[in-house]
């Protein structure tokens, strides 16, 4: 087996587990906030985290590599602290991060718009603050799908092509990922390495969203 | 005894409810036919629905007034509230359910080993509360309101998940609560023969209106009696 292919996976895998610990809380925190509060700009913030959902991901690679380049508005603060994010492995955890937290706030919005709401006030009754009830009500009783989305986002990010390649760029052995090793190897006729890759990536993702499809379900 | 006077206005979309009573009693029960108003006046004095305007008094304690600009949180009122639904936490089991409100130390645990005692709950501590009978559930969500110390019980329609054989039971513990741990309760139930038993003031509700208030042999139907 071509040696690459384990690195690639392993990377991706890595990476992809990175993501997805990197969008966890504020993840959480924009599905709590459009599920429980009402403030001024509340559907600006909605359109805004749905936004990667919908657009090219080329677009959105795109939009990364103006703030994050050089000469973005990211990008040079970055690189005044001595740090480059463009084409490097950062860039593929990023470009995960923004593709995949669409799908957990989405999923955690929903968790916590389904009935928590009287528990926790129960819970407010018997004396508990707000910190409290968020600890020991909220968050156990959306737990699962929090999970869910955490895993439905994961898998967004292991299947990431069209942002990375723009942001990150498909470097054997740097960034390259699963999505982007299949298409290089096709191109480059090496298909048997294309299809172990894409059974590895069906068989993760298959895992994934077959997991996250039970914790949704009610136990 | 405990004063409870409610003079107060709520509106919530198309439904509006009005109440002013002033009663001095162990009990207070509130009657009517669904939509009436009774879970409303519940959660008002529970502080999960806030009047559009008007004062909440229970005992020597002002929980909401427009006027004096105070509106105290849930946890600040001292109630101890059993709703309808019982909603004990699912995530829990009995007994993690049970200590939920009871502050932690040597007396909580005192306390526990008592209200358990009190309401037979010992071999029901540590099962999870889905399997759990209707009677047994209500049992634990008074034991978890109990346990949270509270200076009034709201029990609405406490004995809607329990069969007939139990409903005697569960009310000689409420009678016991009142009587022997001196906690005054604010009762809503559907049926006069209850309400005659356990209160000592009756407000009789339509349409979210308080159409009569008074001793229970004054404006329950002679039935009850």
């Amino acid at each position: 087996m071509n040696p690459e292919i384990l690195q690639i996976a392993t990377f991706t895998t890595l990476a992809a587990l990175i993501a997805t610990a990197v969008m966890l809380v504020p993840g959480v925190a924009i599905g709590w906030l459009l599920a429980r509060t009402n403030f001024r700009g509340k559907a600006l913030l909605e359109t805004a985290v749905s936004l990667p959902l919908v657009m090219p991901p080329v677009a959105t690679g795109l939009l990364l590599l103006w703030l994050l380049g050089r000469r973005g508005p990211l990008g040079s603060l970055l690189e005044l602290l001595g740090v480059e994010v463009v084409f490097t492995p950062g860039a593929v955890v990023i470009a995960m991060v923004v593709m995949g937290l669409p799908l957990l706030v989405r999923t955690a919005r929903s968790g916590f718009e389904q009935a928590t709401k009287r528990y926790e006030q129960i819970a407010e009754t018997l004396g508990a603050g707000p910190w409290r009830v968020f600890t020991t009500i909220t968050l156990p009783l959306a737990f699962r799908t929090i999970l869910a989305g955490a895993l439905l986002g994961f898998s967004r990010a292991l299947g990431e092509f069209g942002a990375t390649i723009v942001i990150a760029g498909s470097i054997p052995g740097h960034t390259r990922t699963l999505a982007l090793g299949i298409y290089s190897f096709a191109e480059m006729g090496q298909n048997q390495d294309a299809a172990i890759l894409l059974f590895i990536s069906i068989a993760i993702a298959f895992t994934a969203v077959l997991v996250s499809n039970q914790l949704t379900r009610d136990p | 005894m405990a004063i409870f006077d409610l003079d107060f206005f709520l509106q919530q979309g198309s439904f509006t409810l009005s109440v002013t009573d002033r009663s001095d009693c162990r009990s207070l029960a509130l009657f009517g036919p669904s939509g009436s108003g009774k879970t409303s006046i519940v959660e008002v004095i529970a502080g999960l629905r806030t009047p559009s305007r008007g004062t909440i008094c229970v005992g020597n304690r002002v929980l909401f007034s427009d006027k004096s600009g105070i509106n105290l949180p849930s946890r600040f009122r001292g109630i101890g509230y059993v709703p309808q639904d019982v909603l004990l936490f699912p995530h829990l089991d009995t007994r993690e359910n049970i200590i939920y409100g009871c502050p932690k130390g040597t007396v909580a645990i005192e306390r526990l080993a008592e209200t358990v005692e009190f309401l037979n709950l010992n071999a029901i501590l540590d099962r999870q509360v889905s399997s759990l009978s209707g009677g047994e559930r209500q049992r634990v969500a008074l034991a978890r309101a109990l346990l949270s110390d509270p200076d009034v019980l709201l029990l609405d329609e406490p004995m809607a998940a329990v069969d007939l054989p139990h409903r005697r039971r569960i009310l000689q513990v409420l009678l016991r609560i009142r009587d022997e741990l001196e906690i005054p309760l604010v009762y809503v139930a559907h049926a006069p023969d209850e309400i005659a038993t356990i209160a000592e003031h009756v407000l009789i509700l339509e349409q979210g209106r308080l159409t009569m208030a008074g001793l229970p042999s004054e404006v329950l139907p002679k039935q009850a009696y």
